[in-house]
């Protein structure tokens, strides 16, 4: 089986290696042809090293997430310093705060703004879950409730570290995927879901009136 | 210590002493006085209850005019509406006289929950005009004759009033994942003269007004902050600060919560001020239950609040240079920064969120590491601000940007209440830490920064200059701290006295109080934080009309606004 190697962290010292090996078991499902894989693998080496994330930063997990870009904990060694004001141009979504159900539909804009391939990192109990936040009438519990989240980062802030080795299983994921001829999104994108709910409302709405 | 809180007990008298709070006024006839049961007269009264006086509704505003002109209460402090559920929804107005520190407090209290009206102060006070709003936000009452009757922080198709104990929030208000409708046009509820209400319609910008949106997700807005601007060429015309984007219902979650539970939230308000906001709500706790908390924990919350003050100081100045574009002195920032973090680790085991303060003292005792830290930190850090000074501070095109733009004068910063480094880069001496000193800043010598330009640079120059003096009161505190508990024994359960309470602490940005009413019970009847952020908004339009659009990023970073205390 295909394991992506990330420098200085063995593979065994990663958590859920079980879901990440299925998530790779899925992606091979079909076979590929040799040829290709090859290609794929120099790409993705390539994509996993120069992951743009977007500037998005709500509350306290923001702070952090600047303390990681500065000198210190230097973002850049892996090749994410490069962050975009713009979706258009960012290949990752760092959900860093809490969502309010105001601010959501904006994230899902932003969300469908950037270009495939795309990810998304949640980042701190608030963009998980509502964090200490989640009993309140004006806050999302949970980003994956509108887009697909590929890593989580748990924390109240996460720690810096976390942040990084957050984001070195994202590059776990980009380095095991197929970019030719296959889509690679599995989750199921639950606005989609959503979507299907609120047309189905409106539908009932209008028999009744 | 006692000299302390007797000084806090004096101003308070200063405040009942006024005429405005003089008792037995006719109004409390009304049905307005109909207060919870009489508090069980505690042994000694707490130093910072309120005792707000009764004004009817109708003769609400001649009062406030009454205050306002003859005496001299120039400054809104904070507006707080109450759900008193049977007995009405009430507003609470505490003012302030800038020069004497005198305080009034009113109360008007309306009964009629279908459609409660009170007289709108935006004539008078220009904060009044963004608290009744929110006031309206959350209440639904609607201040006649304010220009400007929107919501504040819900979406314009929310249905209901959060705040109302009655409301089915949950039920009425799905997520919608629509895009949010900004409307055009804004009501002003107008008293005719047979006492109906009119709905007027106003136009909130012009027919030829060219108008742009900036945010909610824009670098340097600090946040989710969401700005509609109309410009002409390239000056700015009007802005139309669009607030609730990250609108958390900290207050209205409190009310559930037990009061040790409530202190978690207060770090997650104004996260670079996580200190001195749980010290704000921690103190009123403990003087409203009459707690003395131990004169170590005085000194090690006061050396705290100005470690917390200096690493807001410095974010302040790495995103600022962030923002005008000089990354180099965003890193030197953040490097500094970075030494604050440390010792902060070592003692309360969190970088940013701290989760220090208690009721009754602090988290755990002070790292046996700490006193050196500090005290290396010190001298590296007057080294360095020395060096932030030469990267940016004279930088020529920094200088250009920021000399002469955005200014506000002292009228402006008063009227507008804004606190904090950007009131005194106007010339207002609003230090809370001079003015009413708390915790252990009686016993420190400190200059109070003022400046008289009101400009960005002036701005940006106060919070360097406000990170010496902090050196300043940390060198003198440092040596000795005294020997006690760091925490007081607290019963399991805390309850706090019937009535209404109010403290508060010099911030980072201003001063930052809590309101909290009790009915006796285990958690807040009602919680309300006085937002340093949110007069810092509202002053946007005023400080920004006429300069340039570029000029919106140096002005937002110099006053300086975190949106999570802005929307809480
Ligand atoms: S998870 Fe914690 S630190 Fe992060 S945004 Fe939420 S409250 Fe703030």
């Amino acid at each position: 089986m295909k394991r992506a190697k990330i420098k200085s962290i063995p593979y065994e010292e990663f958590k859920d290696n079980e879901t990440y090996e299925k998530l790779v078991e899925e992606l091979n499902a079909g076979g590929a042809n040799v040829i290709v894989k090859k290609l794929d693998d120099l790409i993705d080496w390539g994509r996993s090293n120069s992951l743009w994330p977007l500037t998005f930063a709500t509350s306290c997990c923001g702070i952090e997430f600047m303390a990681v870009c500065a000198a210190r904990y230097d973002i850049a060694r892996f090749g994410f310093e490069v962050t975009r004001n713009s979706p258009r141009q960012a290949d990752v979504i760092l959900v860093c705060g809490t969502i309010t159900t105001k601010m959501a539909p904006v994230l899902r804009c932003l969300y469908d703004q950037m270009a495939d391939p795309k990810y998304v990192v949640a980042i701190g109990g608030c963009s998980i879950s509502g964090g200490p936040f989640n009993k309140s009438y004006h806050v999302l519990n949970g980003v994956d409730k509108i887009i697909p989240v590929d890593v989580y980062v748990p924390g109240c802030p996460p720690r810096p570290e976390s942040f990084l080795y957050g984001m070195m299983q994202l590059q776990r994921i980009v380095k095991v995927e197929n970019f030719f001829g296959t889509t690679n999104r599995k989750e199921k994108d639950p606005y989609k879901v959503e979507a299907e709910i609120k047309e189905e409302h409106i539908y009932n709405q209008e028999e009744q009136a | 210590m006692s000299e302390d809180l007797n000084k806090t007990a004096q101003s308070q008298q200063a405040a009942s002493a006024t005429p405005a709070a003089k008792p037995a006024a006719p109004a409390a006839a009304k049905p307005a006085a109909a207060r919870p049961a009489t508090p069980a007269a505690p042994a000694k009264p707490a130093v910072n209850e309120m005792k707000p006086k009764q004004v009817e509704a109708a003769k609400l505003h001649d009062e406030l005019k009454r205050l306002h002109d003859q005496e001299g209460m120039d400054f809104l402090l904070s507006l707080t509406g109450v759900d008193r559920e049977d007995d009405g929804l009430a507003v609470v107005y505490q003012l302030e006289n800038t020069t004497t520190l005198k305080q009034a407090i009113l109360e008007c209290v309306v009964t009629d929950r279908e459609n409660p009206l009170v007289p709108s102060a935006a004539d008078l006070w220009n904060i009044a005009c963004t608290y009744e709003r929110e006031v309206y936000d959350f209440y639904g009452i609607k201040f006649t004759g304010h220009p400007d009757m929107r919501r504040l922080f819900m979406r314009e198709d929310w249905v209901g009033y959060p705040f109302r104990k009655d409301d089915e929030t949950e039920k009425n208000n799905p997520l919608r994942m629509t895009n949010e409708p900004l409307s055009d046009t804004t009501t002003e509820y107008v008293l005719t003269e047979d006492g109906k209400v009119e709905a007027v319609e106003h136009a909130i910008f012009q027919e030829d007004d060219y108008v742009i949106n900036i945010g909610p997700q824009h670098p340097s807005t600090h946040g989710v902050l969401h700005f509609r601007v109309a410009l002409e060429g390239e000056r700015i015309r009007k802005i139309d600060p669009v607030l609730g984007y990250i609108h958390r219902g900290v207050e209205k979650i409190s009310e559930k919560m037990t009061y040790p539970q409530t202190l978690a939230l207060t770090d997650r308000l104004d996260y670079l001020g996580a200190m001195q906001n749980r010290h704000a709500l921690c103190m009123c706790i403990e003087q409203a239950m009459g707690v003395e908390v131990s004169d170590r924990v005085q000194v090690i919350r006061t050396i705290m609040d100005e470690l917390q003050r200096i690493d807001s100081h410095i974010l302040f100045f790495s995103c600022l240079c962030q923002d005008l574009g000089a990354t180099t002195a965003f890193l030197y920032g953040f490097r500094d920064r970075e030494k604050i973090l440390d010792i902060f680790e070592e003692t309360c085991g969190g970088r940013l969120i701290l989760n220090y303060n208690t009721i009754g003292g602090v988290m755990a005792d002070i790292h046996p590491n700490f006193v050196k830290r500090v005290k290396e930190f010190i001298p590296y850090m007057r080294k360095n601000i020395q060096e932030y000074h030469d990267i940016f501070t004279g930088n020529v095109i920094f200088q250009n940007r920021s000399k002469g733009v955005g200014v506000l004068s002292k009228e402006q910063v008063i009227s507008f209440g804004c606190t904090g480094g950007t009131g005194r880069a106007s010339g207002w001496h609003n230090d809370l830490r001079k003015l009413r000193p708390y915790a252990a800043y009686d016993r420190v010598q400190f200059n109070e920064v003022t400046r008289t330009e009101g400009d960005s640079f002036a701005r940006y120059m106060i919070r360097l200059d406000e990170i010496l003096e902090s050196l300043h009161i940390i060198e003198q505190l440092i040596d000795n701290i005294p020997e006690g508990n760091f925490r007081e024994k607290m019963k399991p359960i805390i309850k706090l006295p019937v009535g209404q309470f109010y403290s508060e602490v010099e911030g980072s940005r201003g001063r930052f109080g809590v309101y909290i009413e009790s009915k006796g019970d285990k958690s807040p009847y009602r919680l309300h934080y006085r937002s340093t952020g949110l007069p810092l908004v509202a002053v946007m339009d005023t400080a920004c009309k006429d300069n340039m659009i570029a000029d919106l990023i140096t002005i937002g970073g110099t006053v300086d606004y975190v949106v999570p205390d802005i929307d809480r």
